[in-house]
């Protein structure tokens, strides 16, 4: 039996936590949940989850990528809903999980079904919950990266500052080119890194200009690559997920920051 | 141009490193995108008319027989041929045939990336006629022996200095203390210098923004009016134009117009906009005595019926150039060939070859910005996206990328297997990598770390720990775990 938390008459929610988020930041798939519960779902978060199969998909190797999103249909086809907190994995499910299966008598309607009831988390919280008890602090300014897959294939713009405008204490100050490209594209990142680390030299310097002291975004790719590149020129600003704010789950070590608790 | 597409990476860290080119690349990135999203906010209806301008061209590609036949008709009726060339082979041919013809020793070219496309500024010199670009930037980039940059800015890549001291180096008989540190300078001197060429030329080479299928013109779109110089004075023009310019009337050619310039460079209309019909007829004060057309395939229609047919809906306004990180990133040049950004990144596949262009789709981060600023609703991004479907088909070597990446996919399709192999993965690099919470270098992620830390995982995955019971909480304690 798969452990099952929060409201026991609210919604059936299924977390796809996603690859990145379980193997290198726990702490936002602990944030999606603590949001998903104050929101009176009742959550599960499937064990035997691993990759939503993008980095396949954008390589060209449509075998893997569709096996594996059948893998992922099959496991989650039974909630009320799906929430990921990442707009580009949420993107593959939402928009690319039809498109691989278009013309297959079997799987384009389980697809679209599964497309239907998929959501990002903070377009989740927003538009299907319309949750507003946000109760969390941050007495500081914070700048949000509009992710490339969020922004354009799923329309994510106003929900996460929606969100951040509860939060108490927190200002948002926003970056010219918040909607800019980060650069990280997946595995782009690694084989064109000269290009790649460019972009993301120009996108740390629009965050710099907004003298925030927080970076905040849905997408942890983007935000291991603008925190690497922020750290590596010597930057005190902080990089976390959204979710990690909204859940008031602050106290760790932010994105590629030292982890305080294991030094003291 | 030969094709360097294969030397991408080297170019495009070259380009990195290239201070003059960077610093016209920031111009532009900064002034085009905000030109053209200010365009598209004074009019109201400018997203409608890019639903019509790509049925107008979805519709024309479904039917491109019919409108090409109805064109020829048209062209001819009004004294003109049409030219059918298959490939760069026939169009340069053709053109030579022409130009040898009416006797021509000086040909002027309105900015044309057709021309481009099939090298004929070089075949026109190894069979002695003499091409002079009259468009600026073509004219300068001319001089300097380069090729264009960008489809409508060919000089884009140049700072105003580096065209001054092109024209103090090539200008000859002029006196070598004058200043020339202002557009308006660079321009007046261009500008006399092309006089004389305008005049003596034999034969007039214009490209075409659309070719009209119910009139058998061809539409000419110019900031400088030179494309008009150079079909009115000459005895002879020729339009070199492919197939998918084709649209079915001058109304239309008009929405389309509409989206041209604003996608382009945020103006509502270009300064000169040209319907050239036919040859001067008898009452016309002036004109040339001839007018051909050449219209080249040159690929194309093999990729109509493809998952590339869309394509073939570009009206080449170079809209994804300009707000495309890469492009911005790495300039025209680096792409190789012709057409460059991701209008170059589909097309150059298709009209040259995946394994030579092999480079181009995967040089993308796939953000998408190309396909929401495009007129015509391109799927750029889906379309780099199949390219590198097809290439994956194809390409049997074993790159590390590929291993890795086959290794990855296999490991995602078996929970159990997969569980085990990162929870040590995981566990390895936190303990390694926590105290810091970054590596500085990892083994084979240079690519990477070249320019950036690598953010270290917390240790343990989410799953794992979730299933073990553990909750967060604002402390960090979901590191150590709890019963259920």
């Amino acid at each position: 039996m798969e452990r099952e938390t929060g409201s026991q008459d609210g919604p059936r929610v299924g977390v796809f936590a996603t690859c990145l988020v379980d193997l290198m930041r726990p702490a936002v798939g602990f944030a999606t949940v603590r949001l998903l519960e104050r929101a009176g779902c009742r959550v599960s978060v499937p064990a035997a989850q691993t990759c939503c199969g993008q980095p396949a998909y954008n390589s060209g190797d449509n075998e893997s990528a569709t096996a594996i999103a059948c893998q992922v249909i099959n496991m989650f086809m039974s909630f009320d809903y799906v929430v990921v907190p990442s707009g580009s994995c949420a993107g593959t499910l939402k928009k690319h999980y039809p498109e691989m299966f278009a013309n297959d008598p079997i799987w384009e309607p389980r697809a679209e079904d599964l497309s239907k009831k998929t959501y990002e988390l903070t377009e989740f919280l927003v538009d299907v919950v319309k949750f507003k008890n946000v109760s969390a602090n941050w007495c500081n300014s914070v700048t949000y990266h509009d992710s490339c897959s969020g922004l354009r294939e799923l329309g994510i713009k106003n929900q996460p500052r929606a969100l951040l405008e509860n939060v108490s204490g927190l200002i948002i100050s926003e970056g010219a080119e918040a909607e800019a490209c980060c650069g990280f594209g997946g595995l782009f990142c690694v084989k064109y890194g000269d290009i790649s680390n460019e972009i993301v030299g120009r996108k740390v310097a629009d965050i710099q200009e907004t003298d925030a002291d927080m970076v905040l975004g849905g997408d942890l790719g983007c935000l291991m690559n603008i925190a690497g590149k922020l750290k590596r020129q010597g930057s005190s600003v902080e990089v976390r997920h959204v979710a990690e704010i909204l859940a008031d789950m602050h106290d760790h070590a932010a994105i590629a920051d030292p982890d305080s608790v294991e030094d003291v | 141009m030969d094709p360097q597409i294969r030397q991408f990476r080297g170019n495009a860290r070259g380009a990195i490193n290239n201070r003059n080119l960077q610093s016209a690349l920031a111009k532009l990135s900064s002034g085009f995108p905000a030109r053209r999203s200010q365009a598209a906010a004074r009019l109201p209806e400018f997203e409608a008319l890019r639903d019509e301008a790509r049925a107008i061209k979805d519709h024309v590609l479904e039917h491109l027989d019919i409108y090409l036949e109805r064109y020829e008709a048209e062209v001819m009726s009004a004294g003109g041929q049409v030219h059918w060339c298959a490939d760069a082979d026939a169009a340069r041919a053709k053109i030579t045939e022409i130009c040898k013809a009416a006797g021509a020793k000086t040909v002027t070219k309105s900015k044309s990336m057709i021309g481009e496309e099939i090298a004929i500024n070089g075949h026109l010199e190894s069979k002695d006629i003499t091409p002079v670009e009259t468009d600026l930037g073509e004219y300068i980039i001319q001089l300097r022996d380069e090729p264009p940059s960008h489809i409508i800015a060919p000089a884009v890549h140049l700072t105003m200095d580096q065209v001054a001291d092109t024209f103090m180096a090539r200008h000859e008989g002029l006196d070598p203390t004058r200043a020339l540190d202002e557009p308006r300078k660079l321009l007046e001197e261009a500008r006399a210098q092309l006089r004389d060429k305008f005049i003596g030329a034999d034969v007039g080479l214009t490209g075409a923004n659309m070719l009209i299928a119910e009139t058998g013109s061809n539409v000419l779109v110019t900031n400088e009016g030179n494309a008009d110089l150079t079909y009115s004075l000459p005895k002879v023009h020729i339009v070199i134009a492919s197939l998918e310019k084709i649209v079915p009337t001058l109304e239309d050619a008009a929405t389309i117009l509409r989206v041209l310039a604003r996608s382009a460079t945020g103006q509502e209309m270009s300064v000169y906009t040209t319907f050239c019909t036919g040859p001067r007829r008898e009452a016309d004060t002036d004109g040339p005595e001839e007018y051909h057309v050449v219209l080249l395939d040159n690929g194309r229609s093999k990729l109509i019926g493809t998952e590339f047919q869309a394509m073939l809906r570009c009206i080449r306004c170079g809209a994804c150039l300009n707000h495309c990180p890469v492009y911005q990133t790495v300039g025209g040049h680096a792409y190789g060939w012709v057409y460059s950004g991701p209008m170059g990144a589909v097309l150059v596949p298709g009209l040259i070859g995946l394994e030579e262009a092999s480079n181009l789709p995967n040089a993308s981060t796939l953000c998408g910005k190309c396909e929401s600023v495009c007129p015509m609703h391109i799927p750029l991004p889906r379309m780099l996206r199949s390219w590198r479907q097809k290439q994956f088909e194809t390409n049997r070597s074993g790159s590390f990328a590929r291993v890795a990446l086959r290794v990855w996919a296999a490991l995602a399709r078996r929970p159990g297997l997969y569980r085990l192999a990162v929870g040590l993965g995981i566990a390895g690099l936190g303990a390694w990598g926590r105290r810091r919470g970054r590596f500085a270098w990892l083994p084979m992620a240079g690519g990477w770390t070249g320019g950036r830390d690598f953010p270290a995982p917390n240790g343990d995955t989410f799953i794992a720990q979730w299933h073990q019971g553990a909750r967060g909480d604002a402390s960090g304690a979901w590191l150590r775990r709890q019963g259920p």
